[in-house]
């Protein structure tokens, strides 16, 4: 009975330590791929994209079985400096690379825009029926902390026969980094010089005035819960839980509702300065049946891959992706691409290399 | 045969080294936090723990209005929930018949089970509209006070200070309690022979026996408030201010933190968010070792017994 005893805790301890190794050693097996020759892809990035990206993932499955893509939606931030490491094939950022994060990255990197987004403007005016009509001076003034109340000249103005509430203007705006955020401040940026020389944009930004929700949902519970509230949140989001919106003119004129359609007329608007530099934003965009605050977001790879086979791989995926993933966008609620800017990725990817060389050959 | 010498030897190497992991990894963590805030430090020296401004965009990062909302919404949380919890307590322990008490008890430590975010879900759709009559009612009778000046939005320092008293509640609770049980039943008989009523007798030997652990109890709830997250997040409005307005928006270390930090691009921006967390870290380690020292002293004052 004493010896027992005392080998009792000697025993436990042989018996856990086997345990850990097995369970080693069946992990390490089980990190061979099933098939040979398939080949796994990783990739890090924005939040925005990725229920459209999951989709496309699972769909790509089918195309090309050999072919399994991890992401990780740990946000543009985490997924560019993943990339920067090298621990991942490719990131997403809904915000692309400035040119000093450009040079900060080791190698050359290649911007190609998946979809497009909006940022849509919710208010709650507790009795008003019709839809709100606002004009960029208008966005920009309540932004600025300017525009205090909705009974003000510049709202009723654009507003003819609607009576507005008597209430002051709670503003909401994101108070984590967000690619919508971006968007917006963009916009607001463009339209006001005011906000360009003060606030600036940014997927973060010092606003001068305002309360941050956190997230889509913390924006749209303040925005509801709050009368006289006004906030931008993703157009997905806005459609999907059937927000109050108002319409906003853009740069022809006209009062643009923010749809899947408009967002990518403001994205076909852009196609020529496109051509010098993906990069530019294409909000307040001209034509007229375009969506003024609408932007991009990105997948980010380099120029030059190291892995033929996975630099092959992440090809042929962004060629499908700019191709017959974007009929995947409009029911999940995000715009397509136009075909201009289907080009414009299609030549974008093509210049991918290996060695000088490119990774698709001319005509496939 | 290995003698019980050796056993003894190596079973006491093994403790060691547990307490020691603990030391090695708080040593670590603030290591590995100094190391990734180099930058931020190296740019704005001390500059950063009072400057107000936080703009990502013109890359201006002070730490100050966090600071400012961490502690003050901390200390507003103690504020509320110290005379509850205690109150509670003194009635778990002393004053409850023994079905209530269980049952009572077991309720207060479900509120410590609920998650941060239910909590914050809770806040924005049940706190903050209850909050903007009071509010407002505050506002007019109390409008002179710049304590209670400015639009009752329902979102702000308030509401998260009330919701980090209700988090911070059940462990104040929990540990006044066992505090109090544990005061020997020799010192009430000793107030009853001396003629005390029951209230006397709570207030006077009792309570000052169980001093030590009771403040013990508050620091623990303080440091539980420090470090609030998720909650504190979706209803203080996160606007990096400072103002003496208990109705305005403001921001905590956390907050921002969970806020800024997935999206953050940029050295600069990266290493100031660190850097905020080492001040919490800091903060928070300071805080707890002058709790600790504060017990120390009045312990040795007062009647010794209570280890908590």
């Amino acid at each position: 009975m004493h010896t027992t005893r005392r080998l009792l805790w000697p025993v436990l301890l042989a018996l856990v330590t086997a345990a850990l190794l097995a369970g080693c050693a069946k992990r390490s097996q089980q990190e061979a791929p099933a098939t040979p020759g398939a080949l796994t892809l990783t990739g890090a990035g924005a939040t925005f994209p990725y229920p459209l990206y999951s989709k496309w993932f699972a769909e790509y499955e089918k195309v090309a079985p050999t072919v399994r893509i991890n992401y990780q939606s740990i946000g543009s931030g985490g997924g560019i400096q993943q990339l920067k490491a090298g621990t991942v094939d490719f990131g997403a950022s809904d915000a692309p690379l400035s040119d000093e994060e450009m040079k900060a990255m080791p190698a050359p990197v290649v911007h190609i825009p998946t979809v497009a987004g909006a940022a849509v403007i919710a208010c709650n005016l507790p009795g008003r029926a019709q839809r709100l009509r606002l004009t960029p001076e208008a966005i920009a003034g309540i932004y600025l902390g300017e525009i205090k109340r909705w009974r003000d000249a510049r709202i009723t103005a654009s507003n003819p026969g609607v009576k507005l509430p008597d209430l002051a203007i709670a503003v909401t705006h994101r108070s984590d980094g967000s690619g919508t955020t971006y968007i917006f401040t963009h916009y607001l940026a463009a339209v006001s010089k005011t906000w360009a020389d003060r606030v600036g944009a940014g997927k973060s930004v010092d606003w001068p005035v305002g309360i941050g929700g956190k997230g889509n949902e913390g924006v749209t519970g303040v925005v509801k819960q709050t009368p006289g509230a006004i906030g931008y949140v993703e157009l997905a989001y806005a459609m999907q839980n059937k927000l109050a919106y108002a319409e906003v003119r853009n740069a022809a004129g006209k009062f643009i509702a923010p749809t899947v359609a408009s967002t990518t007329a403001a994205a076909a608007a852009a196609v020529g300065a496109m051509k010098k530099d993906v990069r530019v934003s294409i909000v307040n965009a001209s034509t007229p049946t375009a969506y003024p605050i609408a932007g991009f977001t990105y997948l980010l790879v380099y120029r030059e891959q190291k892995d033929r086979a996975k630099g092959e791989a992440i090809a042929k995926f962004l060629l499908w992706a700019v191709h017959d993933g974007q009929k995947y966008a409009p029911p999940l609620l995000y715009a397509p691409l136009p075909l201009g800017v289907v080009a414009l990725d299609e030549a974008a990817i093509r210049s991918l290399t290996h060695g000088a060389k490119p990774l698709i050959a001319e005509g496939r | 045969m290995l003698g019980a010498n050796v056993g003894d030897r190596f079973f006491k190497w093994v403790l060691l080294a547990a307490a020691a992991t603990v030391l090695a990894l708080i040593a670590l963590l603030g290591c590995e936090l100094a190391q990734a805030s180099a930058p931020a430090m190296r740019h704005f020296g001390w500059r950063f723990i009072h400057t107000s401004t936080w703009d990502p965009v013109h890359r201006i990062f002070g730490a100050l209005p966090f600071i400012y909302g961490t502690l003050i919404s901390s200390f507003l949380a103690l504020l509320i929930a110290t005379p509850i919890s205690l109150g509670a307590a003194l009635f778990l322990a002393e004053l409850a018949p023994a079905r209530v008490r269980d049952g009572l008890s077991f309720l207060i430590e479900l509120l410590a089970a609920v998650p941060s975010v239910v909590y914050g879900l809770w806040g924005i759709f049940v706190l903050v509209p209850l909050l903007r009559p009071v509010e407002a009612w505050l506002g007019q009778r109390l409008g002179m006070v710049p304590l209670f000046q400015g639009a009752p939005y329902g979102i702000g320092m308030l509401a998260a200070g009330v919701i980090l008293a209700i988090m911070v509640i059940p462990f104040i609770t929990a540990v006044s309690r066992e505090v109090l049980r544990a005061v020997p039943r020799s010192q009430r008989e000793a107030a009853y022979a001396l003629g005390s009523t029951r209230w006397e007798a709570l207030r006077g030997p009792v309570l000052r026996y169980a001093l030590p652990g009771i403040l013990g109890a508050i620091m623990l709830g303080l440091g539980r408030a420090l470090g609030e997250t998720m909650a504190v997040t979706m209803v203080i409005g996160n606007r990096p201010e400072i103002s003496a307005s208990l109705f305005q928006p403001a921001a905590t270390m956390a907050s921002v933190l969970a806020n800024e930090f997935a999206e953050a691009t940029g050295d600069l921006y990266i290493a100031s968010l660190i850097e905020i967390g080492l001040i919490l870290f800091g903060l928070t380690i300071i805080i707890n070792a002058v709790a600790r020292l504060m017990i120390w002293r009045v312990a040795g004052a007062g009647p010794r017994g209570v280890q908590e």
